[in-house]
């Protein structure tokens, strides 16, 4: 079949570029090997957060935090959002000095989203913290949404411009003959003059296939998640030396995740849980929420995510090609990201260019000889 | 037996201690190896043999006979150097036979060589109208509390639904002096036909049908009568029930009770089989999925042997068969008897077993559930009881397009409770095969993420003390 844009990837940034080019009546087709949201876009912990971004994603993560903040205009739908705040706690006086670096570092990018909190404050925000923490810093609007919801509500909206999304669809072979991308998948061949590769952790080899390969590293982030509680606390709470993403969900259950790495068999998409770093992750929970101890762990995950070295996604056009473009490797923190994204993509798309600065994810950073 | 917890590792570990991990740590004792027996009850014999070693001979008698049998296969572990652990849940193990329990309020990871898993059946869980109800239970639950405390229905009984328990519990009721106000059995009648073919090799095992003649016969005697081919049975009340409606013979009925119990057969609990990632397929006699074995007991996963009813439904005597079978396949794969050895061991166990199975396809076919009762649940019928979804939930998450169990999974919460799906896995498995018309392995069950039973952040934060960031 024949479109305008064909799109790899049927998760989150997939389809958010879908529907920003679709608002601009530009057809396209997402392709995908599973189910949209099968993997990291489905099953990540939904974070909204500025705070604490590579100074890098800064303009982009701020520019989508707005976006978020009205994110009913753009899908119809408000992805279960809630803005209580991104907390990270300084335990000790070191930390809170590296926090106070920090904020005056985002300050002097000439932003003031990220502010330090005194102890005072930072307990009448979070009274279950355990005591003698020294302070933190804090992005008082940021939040949390619910990732799979937000995926159907960002694929619906597509579609109800017109995107084609296919699932189960394998994609084989890519080549370009007489300006058109051919793509070969085993449900048939499909055409189209431009083509984005937003296949998360599957994206290497697509890179590689536009002759710029990409030291792209697939990685499984594990979670956890509590039976519900009592509501006791509304910030989501991470720690300045610690690794943990801590969050009562609007349902009463706690999500807890640290960034720590299930065993991962890539080719049989299967991962298994590491329990050693997921006792680390429950002792961290309980030096900062000690009363926590008899909270039952019901269920833990981890979705697999593209991870590159230096922690920055890929955000760009095709050294390669004038044709073709890539958005993936946001190493476990591209949620809050997605809505930009399909911005930016859309107007490298139909504009050839953005008002974002775009360049630290520039894929040609990986290539040696440049 | 032993207050310290289990050893880091062993050569082998045996989940279960009903019939078959009773029989398996036996037959396994005494060749020299490291043998842990893990169970999650207080005391051994599991369901079937439940409280045999403190039960009062007044109320193990009104049990009937085939209850004794368990006193043999827990005291041939009493007197052996096997490892018994009581009140020990297991709430992971993987492909590298690594073990998460919790024993009392402990929480460890140990290892084996090789594992056998012995868990058992689970109640089918059939969702209808007014199930969730309290005043409305599994007739399991209902024999849990004879056998263990001697507790039965002060203000009597409604029992209802389909399978060979439900006679038995009629009848161990009848002989404790229940009110049986009704016994509804929801088996089709065409069941009978159905079954017929199967009748010839079943009377090689007549005994258990003459048992089962027999059963009714004394009901019937007692002047319980049982309705046949009952159906729309449903509990009504509004803090719990107060009554139970149904059709019989073309006609609505309602019976007013406090406490239903009622029972759809059991099938394999597979929560541990499918969390080591061993493979599984649809049995359609049984109508459940299965851990895919070999003749002895081999999962798809080196090491990791399966035997009981967690492999599919067999009755106690056949677990027992099967679980010595199991235990020499581990002790040969342990290189402590010979390939040829092992064979000689097996023999009387595995003519035995053969004899076990010719009453099988017969109650298979006799218990048939009907796919109305499995796949057709109402729309405002709850099916998740954790998190209260409902059929109708579920349906309108397929019409959108989420056409798999793990998405329906995803968008409605479904089997994210604490049971772990454990309740509704099978329902959703159905409803999403009547609704998209694609098979019942196509659609599939839901992924399995641990823990299997919760543990608390204490309890995971104690393991690995030494691991940090």
């Amino acid at each position: 079949m024949k479109t305008d844009t064909l799109i790899i990837g049927g998760g989150l940034m997939g389809c958010s570029t879908a529907l920003q080019l679709a608002k601009r009546g530009a057809r396209c087709v997402i392709l995908d090997k599973d189910s949209p949201g099968r993997h990291a876009s489905g099953v990540n912990a939904g974070g909204l957060r500025r705070l604490n971004r590579h100074p890098a994603e800064i303009p982009l993560s701020v520019a989508s935090a707005e976006m978020w903040h009205d994110i009913e205009s753009l899908v119809d739908n408000d992805c279960d959002t809630r803005f209580p705040g991104q907390i990270r706690v300084a335990e000790n006086r070191e930390d809170m000095q590296k926090l106070q670096e920090r904020a005056a570092m985002v300050r002097d990018l000439g932003y003031a989203h990220e502010e330090i909190i005194e102890r005072e404050a930072l307990y009448q925000l979070v009274p279950a913290l355990t005591p003698d923490c020294e302070g933190a810093l804090i992005c008082r609007d940021d939040g949390y949404g619910r990732p799979f919801h937000a995926l159907n509500a960002f694929r619906r909206k597509a579609c109800s411009l017109g995107v084609e999304c296919h699932s189960a669809t394998r994609v084989d072979q890519i080549d370009r003959a007489r300006k058109e991308w051919r793509v070969i998948t085993p449900k048939g061949e499909y055409r189209a003059p431009v083509l984005v590769n937003c296949a998360g952790a599957w994206a290497g080899p697509i890179a590689a296939t536009l002759g710029e390969p990409v030291p792209l590293k697939a990685g499984a982030p594990m979670l956890m998640i509590s039976e519900r509680l009592p509501r006791f606390i509304e910030p989501v709470i991470g720690a300045a030396s610690r690794k943990l993403s801590f969050k009562q969900m609007q349902n009463g259950t706690l999500l807890i995740g640290g960034a720590h790495m299930a065993e991962l068999d890539f080719k049989q998409q299967l991962t298994e849980m590491n329990w050693a770093k997921l006792a680390v992750s429950a002792r961290t929970v309980l030096a900062l929420f000690p009363q926590l101890k008899d909270a039952r762990i019901v269920r833990t995950w981890a979705g697999i995510e593209a991870f590159m070295p230096d922690h920055l996604p890929v955000i760009s056009r095709s050294s390669t090609s004038a044709h073709a473009y890539h958005a993936f490797g946001f190493s476990a923190h591209g949620f809050q990201m997605s809505p930009v994204v399909g911005k930016i993509l859309s107007q490298l798309i139909l504009d050839d260019q953005t008002n974002l600065p775009i360049e630290p994810f520039d894929i040609r950073r990986f290539q040696k000889d440049r | 037996m032993s207050t310290a917890g289990p050893k880091a590792h062993y050569s082998l570990v045996i989940i279960g201690a009903g019939p078959a991990g009773l029989a398996a740590a036996a037959a396994a004792a005494g060749h020299g190896l490291d043998i842990a027996l893990l169970d999650e009850q207080r005391a051994p014999g599991g369901q079937i043999y439940r409280a045999i070693e403190s039960i009062p001979a007044e109320r193990a008698r009104l049990l009937g006979s085939e209850y004794r049998r368990g006193e043999d296969l827990v005291g041939a572990i009493r007197n052996s150097d096997v490892e018994y652990f009581p009140d020990t849940q297991i709430w992971s193990l993987n492909r590298e036979r690594e073990i998460g329990l919790v024993h009392g309020r402990s929480a460890a990871m140990i290892s084996a060589d090789q594992v056998v898993l012995a868990g058992g059946a689970i109640e089918r869980p059939v969702p209808y109208p007014g199930w969730t109800l309290p005043g409305v239970m599994n007739a399991g639950a209902g024999q849990i509390l004879l056998k263990a405390q001697g507790i039965v229905p002060a203000n009597g009984v409604v029992l209802a639904g389909s399978g060979a328990l439900l006679l038995l519990l009629a009848w161990q009721y009848m002989r404790a002096g229940v009110q049986i106000k009704a016994l509804l059995d929801c088996t089709p009648m065409h069941n009978h036909l159905r079954a017929l073919p199967y009748l010839p090799r079943a009377l090689l095992a007549r005994h258990y049908l003459l048992k089962g003649l027999q059963y009714k016969l004394d009901l019937k005697r007692a002047g319980i009568s049982t309705l046949q081919n009952v159906s729309d049975m449903q509990a009504d009340g509004e803090q719990r029930v107060e009554s139970v409606s149904y059709r019989h013979r073309g006609r609505q009925h309602t019976i007013k009770t406090d406490l239903l119990l009622t029972h759809f057969g059991v099938i394999p609990h597979i929560q541990l089989s499918q969390a080591a990632g061993c493979r599984h397929y649809w049995d359609k006699s049984q109508q459940c999925w299965r851990p895919q074995v070999d003749e002895w007991g081999n999962s798809s996963v080196n090491g990791i042997l399966i035997a009981g009813d967690g492999v599919g439904i067999g009755g106690a005597r056949t677990a027992e068969h099967a679980g010595r079978l199991t235990a020499l396949e581990a002790v040969r794969a342990l290189g402590r008897v010979s390939q040829h050895e092992r064979d000689r061991l097996a023999r009387n166990d595995r003519k035995w077993m053969r004899e076990e199975q010719h009453i099988r396809p017969f109650l298979e076919a006799f218990f048939h559930l009907p796919g109305k009762l499995l796949a057709a649940p109402a729309d405002d019928t709850v099916v998740c009881r954790c998190e209260e979804v409902t059929a109708g939930a579920i349906r309108k998450a397929i019409s959108e397009g989420h056409d798999d169990s793990n998405q329906v999974k995803f968008l409605t919460r479904c089997g994210m409770g604490p049971c772990q799906g454990r309740q509704c896995a099978e329902s959703v498995t159905h409803i999403v095969a009547g609704a998209t018309g694609k098979s019942l392995p196509e659609v599939g069950l839901f992924r399995v993420r641990p823990p299997i039973t919760p543990l608390t952040l204490e309890q995971l934060g104690s393991l690995f003390p030494d691991e940090t960031e």
